[in-house]
């Protein structure tokens, strides 16, 4: 059978930081994504990243990925693509499924960072060809190149339906509106100014009724709503769109921390079920860590130092640096995550990660 | 809304589908995927999942942590049985 000392699943911000903070420190590792390219979302990012210069603030997720992939294939990590870790076994054992054939990886310590998969909203029309997730749309117009429509409906003011709105903008696509169910915009203010002084108009307390059309879609029906989400009659208005983009959340990709048997908890601010973890990123399993948005959704900033802790824990487990060494880089990096979960958003979700810290200790 | 919404395109499994299997006492997502087939078809679940969980907490009068999602199981994701049977066996050098 194939070994490893350090698995890694998923090559996104979290999954290449951990990998990259794991090889560093002297670990065998092994990183693995399903895509044919690593990276996760950051090539999506065109946008700059906020934060503090040590975060990395004011470049592009775009050059931030350029620079981890580098220094990964520098430190020795063993990069996997087109390869699904399809299970999760008992002793830390993985299924693989590569190409033509499957094959079993063992392993000493797993990393997870698979990421998150984007909600959906069930609507009448909502499975007509172009109505699609807001993460989609992004990977369409800045991976592919392709323009997913012409006029496009956005559904949620959070930073995904902001930020992607001016990345069609800027694509040379028209955002008729964006429209919000709760009465507030949940995304940055700068963001926000940044769409609305492109002309976009951003309807709160608005949600869409339906999207309709023969083929694919041709109008979207939005509509007022109350505090309780009830549409108020005659309030009603039809958009002429061919694209209706849903940015209502996402949900952390947790099936093979539920496969290992991971405790969880429910957390509505990070975005439902998490599997509980240590100040170290350890699951309630020994030797299987977590890191990115499959711990809670935030950002790639908060992704990639919560690899870097991961990185260094499973290292330092399986003796890679001293207990010395290890504690004072990891102290060093939650010291960052800390100044990352700072202001009127990250409060929120620094509050709920004490919590499951807290949950995990009492487990 | 309208009873023939879809909730799991790939099983084609309805919204009065779902509802009707609560009204039956159904309280899990397990429960009601095999009764209706939601959440059987080649995503697992991933996209109908969270729809289910939302009906459930509003049908059933229950709170989002009393909802648990379905039981993950290999493969997570859709693959080809002759992939699975074809095991290579490395060893490392």
């Amino acid at each position: 059978m194939q070994k490893t000392e350090i698995a890694v699943i998923g090559a996104g911000p979290a999954g290449l930081a951990a990998a990259i903070e794991a090889a560093r420190a002297g670990a065998q590792v092994t990183l693995i994504d399903e895509n044919e390219r690593p990276g996760g979302q950051l090539f999506k990012q065109i946008h700059k990243f906020f934060g503090s210069k040590e975060h990395r603030a004011g470049t592009r997720g775009v050059e931030i990925g350029v620079d981890l992939l580098e220094e990964a294939k520098r430190v020795g990590v063993i990069t996997r693509l087109n390869t699904v870790v399809y299970g999760l076994y008992h002793d830390k054992c993985l299924g693989l499924a590569c190409g033509d054939h499957s094959e079993d990886l063992q392993t000493q310590a797993i990393i997870l960072a698979t990421g998150a998969s984007e909600n959906v909203l069930a609507f009448p029309g909502w499975t007509l060809p172009g109505v699609m997730g807001a993460g989609a749309a992004q990977t369409l117009i800045n991976i592919h190149r392709v323009l997913p429509g012409r006029r496009i409906l956005m559904v949620g003011a959070g930073n995904v339906g902001l930020i992607v709105t001016y990345q069609l903008l800027q694509a040379g696509a028209e955002v008729v509106a964006i429209i919000e169910g709760l009465p507030v915009i949940g995304g940055y203010g700068v963001h926000a100014s940044k769409v609305r002084r492109a002309g976009v108009p951003i309807l709160t307390s608005h949600t869409i009724v339906s999207a309709e059309g023969g083929e694919s879609v041709e109008r979207a029906v939005i509509a007022q709503v109350d505090n309780r989400w009830q549409v108020l009659c005659g309030t009603e208005q039809t958009l002429e769109v061919d694209t209706v983009c849903l940015a209502v959340g996402l949900s952390p990709l947790a099936e093979l921390a539920w496969m290992a048997g991971c405790r969880f908890s429910h957390v509505p601010t990070l975005g439902g079920w998490v599997p509980l973890h240590d100040q170290d990123m350890q699951t309630s399993v020994p030797g299987i860590y977590i890191a990115g948005d499959v711990a809670g959704i935030e950002e790639a900033s908060t992704a990639m130092e919560e690899g870097r802790l991961a990185g260094l824990a499973a290292a330092g487990t399986l003796c890679h640096l001293s207990p010395e060494v290890g504690e004072i880089k990891k102290s060093e990096v939650r010291d960052r995550l800390a100044a990352l979960r700072w202001g009127g958003f990250g409060e929120g979700r620094a509050v709920a990660k004490r919590q499951i810290i807290e949950a995990r200790c009492e487990a | 809304m309208e009873d023939d919404l879809l909730i799991c395109r790939c099983e084609e499994v309805t919204r009065s589908e779902v509802e009707e299997a609560i009204r039956m006492g159904l309280r899990t997502v397990n429960e009601i995927k095999r009764f209706t087939r939601a959440g059987f078809g080649l995503c697992q679940g991933k996209t109908c999942g969270r729809l289910i969980c939302d009906i459930l907490i509003r049908e059933a009068d229950m709170a989002p942590s009393e909802v648990l999602p379905g039981t993950s199981r290999p493969p997570v994701r859709p693959i080809p049985t002759r992939v699975l049977a074809n095991r290579v066996s490395k060893e490392d050098e």
